[in-house]
């Protein structure tokens, strides 16, 4: 199949590899090496989309990732890819693309009518047109802005490609492979130094690739692709195309994200898709390089008319022609340059330019090779809908205010150059103040914030000789203060030809009775008039302008708008560019994948799962899992068809019956050891811990300075400086840092170290009246009576030849004990228990049994330190010592902690005694007063009791000492319901504690 | 994200470290008598200066130990960092 607009012997795209596409579900075909855009215009199509305001046609602008135009689609190995740009993606086997934002389709645009209805779509059309009347916006204006705006449609099924994360730190990150690139990059290299080159193309070299320019006696191409393989074998160096460094952050670090697998029809085997580089430089240089102005006109918008840059690169490294009738509208020598090319490649070109009589070498080349050119020439309006067809043109006087000879002339494509700007959104974004350079027209870096510079047309520099001396310099200054290596490398020779000053004219004027739309930002569709009406509405700030207006806030963050736009603002307001300033540039650069940002931090693996030594065994016998924190922990054993209620019911009676084990491993655990360590405790807890014998365990309370209870938990003495502290799941690391900062800070000269020991050692909690029985077959050579191993007893004991500590304390409220082995016999001392407990009729419990059990007892936990509570609030203000200070102790004497009817603990039961309170209900005196009804105070938690076999639930509500046996309602809005219940202690069962004492 | 010298273990990245607010807050002794306004003062006001500020910082993915940065809370310019008993400029 030929290709209308391919040239035979030109272009960088591999001939011998034919790939077939789909674009609009019509299959085209090109090469391999060619993007989208390249092979789309080889087939001769430009129509790829529609704007985002009016749905006017929209074809191919740039070449790269300025691109405002063709935002496509992508299918690729069943994955929907949106915000494509066309310009950057290559091309695969297999390929599918679609047009986007026209419906339906792309010839054929429902919502090209706004173009007709441009009255309604004003600068800031958002504010004016969707305010009033407030009801309209869910049914009308919402679903209508939805409707129209996007660019495509993001993929709703989960994302299986791989994306990763990669952390990197060198002496010298470059970013672009231009010829600053590569010259600093070799230079810095040669003097030692690790240096990182990103490029976002595929082909290295930049302007070289496009350039008829010489250096070293080699073409720009053969000379960057020389330097480049030397990089490449280079070990200091890493060298990384499809590499876009889109953000610069503190302390000089960037973030690149690596195309990898984009441009294959399938992601390989071992290979992300995507990956993310943090990288941490001692030294930046940007070399972003410049991206080509437009210039602005009526109907600048149309399919054809593009960047005479951007042709330029479809010819010389695509081997592509824009069009067979090129008009080369330009108000400086890059315009010649592309008209040259098209010229060479058999294409006879007529370039207009708006300077009167600008002489140089590159005009007179285009003159002695036959070019037509018109001086003091201008596009006043391109014609046709869906793609060039002609140009209205037009003389302009020298103010460059009147208009006259106009006259329509035959062409199929406008290549426009409106000199250059300046690439500096890193530099910006390092925090680098911008300065306006007049001469150039554009904003480049001023002083640099962090250790950055900016080199070549990213700084300004135009011509290549002075680029490739300054970055060779820069190359070897930058390595030479971090590496103190003196080895310098000899600069090559540059030939290039000479051009002359630019034309400050850019916008041209609309001749009399004619109301062309011109654009500005052709992505958002914002035209000169909406910029000029916003002035005239009184936005002056140039940030508020571009919010108003939209100027500047598409996808491609207006690379080619944004100096126009500011250049506008300028002449009505009759100030200079550098008074209205321009807008923060903010990363990033050019749009990032959500998946490249996320990486393998997807789903289950955004956090770690912890798991206990039992887990197996847990899963085996069909135990349900809760996430508790990062644990997993079972909630309960199913048996048979059993529901979650039956299940913990079962499990929860068969310990106030029987025995029951419980998997307590996920406990907080600290290590506390030093002779200072008995005074440490003392001041972390509420209570008194001086007198605590080794060999005994205490229950114990700490507060935050504020008075709030941070975590409660039990520490045993195990010897004389030697201390073993339990937190509760959720605080264990909270807990630690807390430690450490008293120990670290406030009271260095105590002599104590503290360690976390949670995952050396694995807990059983055995619960029940049947538990003591169980511990003699367990460990029949210690002794575990009453006497021996009281209640808050210690023992070391063996267990079938394994080392285990025992613990004689309780959550359940039962005769309970918890045996510590080290984690990996965790699941060997499980196994023995289930074994050994056969006969005292054990059953392994979960969360759901073990919330039961302490929530009847009037135990509190998470749910009630909850931190807003102070122990007096949780009852625990026995706990509290009035003899010593403790860390949070003055703030107990507030007011507002010491007022009678401070909250406190209560059980609240139904007066059915069947219905369930949901947790979180209020709890009120009269369901039916006013709103909003004062509320006394919250349900925490909520239980089956398995001791009276009805519903129980804890509260914490306002003077609760005095509220008990009073009659109030629980009251859930969220579940619709208002319960009568009866206030009781929140000590249910066994109030006396006679249990866990027996 | 920041770049932290940890005088114990070197240059870090700020994901290994937690923020541990003004480091030159005294708490008040233990068992002192001091007024509802002084403890007012410890547990909840703090200073928000814009420009240099010493701050902890817990090196808690390392090696744990609280140390003091000296920082600029505009600019994000880290001027010293000191382990927790040195004493600062
Ligand atoms: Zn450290």
């Amino acid at each position: 199949m030929s290709q209308d607009f391919r040239l035979d012997n030109i272009g960088m795209v591999n001939r011998n590899k034919k790939i077939s596409f789909t674009f609009n579900g019509k299959k085209y075909f090109g090469y391999e090496g060619d993007t989208i855009a390249s092979a789309l215009i080889a087939n001769g199509v430009h129509l790829v989309g529609r704007s985002f305001k009016y749905h006017r046609p929209r074809g191919f602008f740039g070449v790269g990732v300025d691109e405002p135009y063709a935002i496509l689609q992508l299918e690729r190995n069943n994955e929907r890819d949106p915000n494509i740009r066309a310009t950057e993606q290559e091309i695969f086997e297999g390929l599918e693309v679609k047009s986007v934002n026209c419906w339906p389709s792309v010839n054929f645009d429902i919502g090209a009518i706004n173009n007709f209805l441009k009255m309604f779509f004003p600068a800031g059309f958002y504010y004016k047109t969707f305010m009033w009347p407030p009801s309209f916006w869910y049914k009308i204006y919402e679903p209508f802005i939805r409707m129209a705006a996007g660019f495509g449609e993001a993929s709703i099924k989960h994302d299986k490609e791989r994306y990763e994360h990669k952390y990197e730190y060198c002496d010298l990150l470059i970013t672009g492979s231009g010829p600053s690139g590569l010259a600093s990059a070799y230079a810095a290299a040669k003097n030692g130094a690790r240096v990182i080159l990103a490029e976002d193309k595929p082909r290295y070299g930049g302007s070289l690739l496009t350039s008829d320019v010489n250096v070293g006696n080699q073409t720009g191409a053969e000379w960057s692709e020389k330097i480049i393989t030397e990089l490449k074998s280079m070990s200091n160096v890493i060298v990384k195309n499809r590499s876009q460094v889109f953000g610069y952050y503190d302390h000089n670090m960037l973030v690149m994200s690596e195309r990898i697998s984009d441009h294959l029809p399938k992601t390989q085997k071992y290979l992300p898709k995507q990956r993310l580089w943090y990288i941490r430089a001692k030294e930046v240089l940007i070399s972003s390089g410049s991206i080509e102005r437009p210039l602005v006109f009526g109907n600048n918008d149309t399919p054809g008319v593009m960047l005479s840059s951007a042709a330029k690169e479809y010819i010389k490294v695509y081997g592509v022609l824009v069009g067979k009738k090129p008009l080369i509208f330009t108000n400086n020598d890059s315009g010649y340059e592309t008209a040259i090319e098209f010229k060479k490649n058999g294409v006879n070109p007529l370039i207009l330019d708006t300077r009167k009589e600008p002489s140089s070498d590159i005009i007179t080349e285009a003159k002695n090779l036959g070019i037509e050119i018109k001086y003091s020439y201008v596009v006043v309006a391109a014609k046709g809908y869906k793609k060039v067809k002609s140009a209205d043109i037009a003389k302009i006087s020298d103010n460059k205010k009147d208009l006259s000879n106009i006259e329509n002339i035959e062409c199929d494509c406008i290549c426009v150059s409106g000199f250059w700007t300046p690439s500096i959104h890193l530099a910006s974004q390092s925090g680098n103040k911008s300065e306006f350079n007049e001469k150039i027209d554009a904003f480049i870096p001023k002083k640099s914030k962090q250790k950055e510079n900016t080199i070549g047309s990213a700084n300004g520099k135009f011509t290549l000789e002075e680029t490739i001396n300054e970055a060779f310099n820069k190359g070897y200054e930058v390595s030479n203060k971090i590496t103190e290596n003196n080895n310098k490398v000899s600069v090559p020779t540059v030939v290039e030809k000479k051009s002359t000053e630019h034309d400050k004219f850019w916008c041209v004027p609309l001749p009399k009775g004619k109301s062309y739309k011109r654009f500005l930002d052709f992505q958002n569709d914002v035209a000169v008039t909406d910029i000029e009406l916003a002035l005239r509405e009184g936005f002056r700030s140039i940030e508020h302008v571009k919010r108003y207006t939209t100027l500047g806030m598409a996808t491609d963050q207006g690379k080619t708008s944004n100096l126009n736009g500011l250049q506008l603002v300028s002449d009505i307001e009759n100030k200079v560019v550098p008074q209205v300033g321009h807008t923060t540039f903010r990363p990033p650069y050019t749009p990032v994948s959500i998946g490249a940002i996320v990486g393998r931090e997807v789903g289950k693996h955004s956090k770690p799962t912890r798991k206990s030594p039992m887990h197996e065994w847990h899963e085996k016998n069909n135990a349900v899992f809760v996430d508790a924190g990062v644990w997993l922990r079972p909630r309960y054993y199913k048996q048979g068809n059993e529901t979650l209620f039956e299940a913990s019911k079962r499990e929860a009676k068969n310990v106030r019956k029987n025995v029951g084990v419980c998997d307590v491993t996920t406990l907080g655990k600290i290590d506390v050891k030093g002779p200072d360590a008995a005074e440490f405790l003392n001041r972390v807890y509420t209570n008194a811990w001086l007198k605590l014998p080794v060999g005994k365990a205490r229950y114990g309370v700490m507060l935050r300075e504020d008075g709030i209870v941070m975590d409660d938990g039990t520490t045993t003495r195990i010897s004389e400086n030697h201390y073993h502290m339990t937190t509760t799941t959720a605080q264990a690391a909270n807990v630690l840092s807390h430690l450490e900062y008293y120990l670290q800070l406030v009271w260095p000269e105590l002599n104590v170290n503290v360690v976390s020991t949670t995952e050396q050692w694995a807990g059983a909690a055995i619960a029940g009246p049947n538990s003591r029985a169980l511990l003699m077959k367990l460990f029949p050579n210690t002794d575990v009576s009453n006497e021996a191993l009281p209640f808050m007893g210690y023992k070391e004991a063996d267990l079938f030849g394994i080392p285990a500590k025992i613990y004689r304390i309780s959550f359940s409220g039962e005769l309970a004990y918890e045996v510590n082995v080290e984690s990996d016999y965790g699941n060997f001392m499980w196994e023995k228990i289930i074994e050994v407990g056969k006969e005292f009729q054990i059953q392994a419990y979960g969360t759901e049994a073990l919330s039961t059990l302490r929530i009847e007892m009037g135990h509190v936990a998470g749910s009630e330190l909850d931190g807003r509570t102070i122990p007096h609030d949780a009852s625990l203000e026995g706990l509290v010592s009035k003899k010593k200070d403790f860390i949070g102790k003055r703030s107990l004497s507030r007011s507002a902690f010491t007022k009678p009817d401070r909250e406190k603990i209560v059980g609240v039961v139904p007066l059915d005694k069947t219905t369930s309170i949901p947790e979180g209900s209020y709890i009120v005196k009269d369901p039916k007063a006013k709103l909003p009804n004062p509320k006394l105070g919250h349900v925490s938690a909520s239980c089956w009791s398995v001791e009276y076999d009805n519903p129980f639930s804890l509260a914490i509500i306002k003077d609760g000492k005095n509220m008990i046996g009073q009659k109030l309602f629980a009251m859930s809005p969220l579940k619709n319901k208002t319960i009568p219940v009866e206030i009781v202690s929140s000590h249910y069962v066994d109030p006396e504690g006679k249990r866990v004492r027996a | 994200m920041l770049y932290i010298f940890c005088p114990h273990c070197g240059s870090r990245s700020q994901n290994e470290f937690a923020y541990g607010g003004d480091a030159t807050v005294k708490r008040p002794e233990l068992n002192k008598e001091i007024s509802d306004q002084e403890w007012n003062n410890f547990v909840y006001l703090r200073k928000s200066p814009r420009g240099k500020h010493l701050e902890l910082w817990h090196h808690i993915s390392g090696c744990r130990q609280w140390i003091k940065v000296e920082r600029d809370t505009s600019t994000h310019e880290i001027f010293k960092t000191y382990k927790a008993d040195e004493l600062t400029e």
